[in-house]
């Protein structure tokens, strides 16, 4: 009965918004939950996520957001109201606790603790001057060619 | 004759009927996936059933964690190749359909 897994999810995280933090790390989870080896790596925006500075403060964008479900959609214009992307943001972190899914921070800490290995993009740091030190426990740092060599034979998604 | 022969699983290695748990089968099936069940896997176990038992469907691994004080890091080591997997089915539950 007892089968051995050999797949394996590589995911790209690109971006830092509060609505795309959240796509990789469920799907990493996913992945441990049912035995995949899980990696992430961060990159760009997406560095934010693991950023202890950033991680618990994420917004969604109220402008320039094509995505925005009907039921908190917001024209652009009153997007750009003070307080509209605080508004935004809170009502979707009421509707994502509603579902019982964590608050950034501790989600990061789980999907880790599951067995998800997590990067943080060395070209990213260096540009937005990050070090190793900024980066939540216990996320490595990476070069893309290294992440590359991790992917090899992976499901890779870039998101 | 093995507690497994005379109970159903489907092509997963799930149990067909939940109701026809036991803890003997609990055991056995532990067993052919190479896990020795101690007093932690019980705590997990235990739960899910009675999960099972009052909502008819089986907790997330999230709610496990928040109910027992089984953490992730414990959870996913006591249940290795996938926790929330390996966990349905020692405990005779359906796969598992939550996303959490």
């Amino acid at each position: 009965m007892a089968e051995k897994n050999n797949r394996k999810l590589c995911i790209i995280a690109s971006k830092g918004s509060l609505d795309m933090a959240y796509p990789p790390l469920i799907l990493a989870n996913a992945a441990c939950m049912s035995g995949i080896e899980a990696h992430i790596f961060f990159t760009f925006w997406g560095l934010d996520i693991i950023t202890k500075k950033k991680m618990g403060k994420l917004h969604v964008a109220t402008v320039g957001n094509p995505n925005m479900h009907p039921w908190f959609h917001i024209p652009t214009l009153i997007g750009a109201l003070p307080g509209m992307s605080a508004l935004a943001s809170w009502m979707m972190r009421r509707e994502i606790a509603k579902l019982d899914f964590p608050p950034i921070p501790e989600f990061v800490e789980m999907v880790a603790d599951a067995g998800t290995r997590l990067y943080g993009c060395k070209m990213s740091m260096d540009m937005m001057k990050l070090t190793k030190a900024d980066l939540v426990e216990p996320a490595e740092v990476l070069g893309a060619m290294e992440f590359l060599e991790i992917s090899e034979g992976a499901q890779t998604l870039f998101i | 004759m093995g507690v497994l022969d005379a109970v159903k699983f489907d092509a997963e290695g799930y149990m067909v009927d939940p109701h026809e748990w036991t803890p003997e089968i609990a055991q056995a099936i532990a067993e052919s996936l190479g896990i020795t069940l101690t007093d932690r896997h019980w705590v997990v176990i235990n739960f899910a059933r009675k999960e099972f038992e009052t909502n008819g469907e089986a907790p997330t691994l999230r709610r496990i964690t928040k109910m027992t004080d089984v953490g992730t890091k414990e959870l996913y080591e006591l249940f290795p190749g996938g926790a929330a997997k390996v966990a349905a089915k020692i405990s005779g539950l359906g796969k598992p359909t939550g996303c959490i």
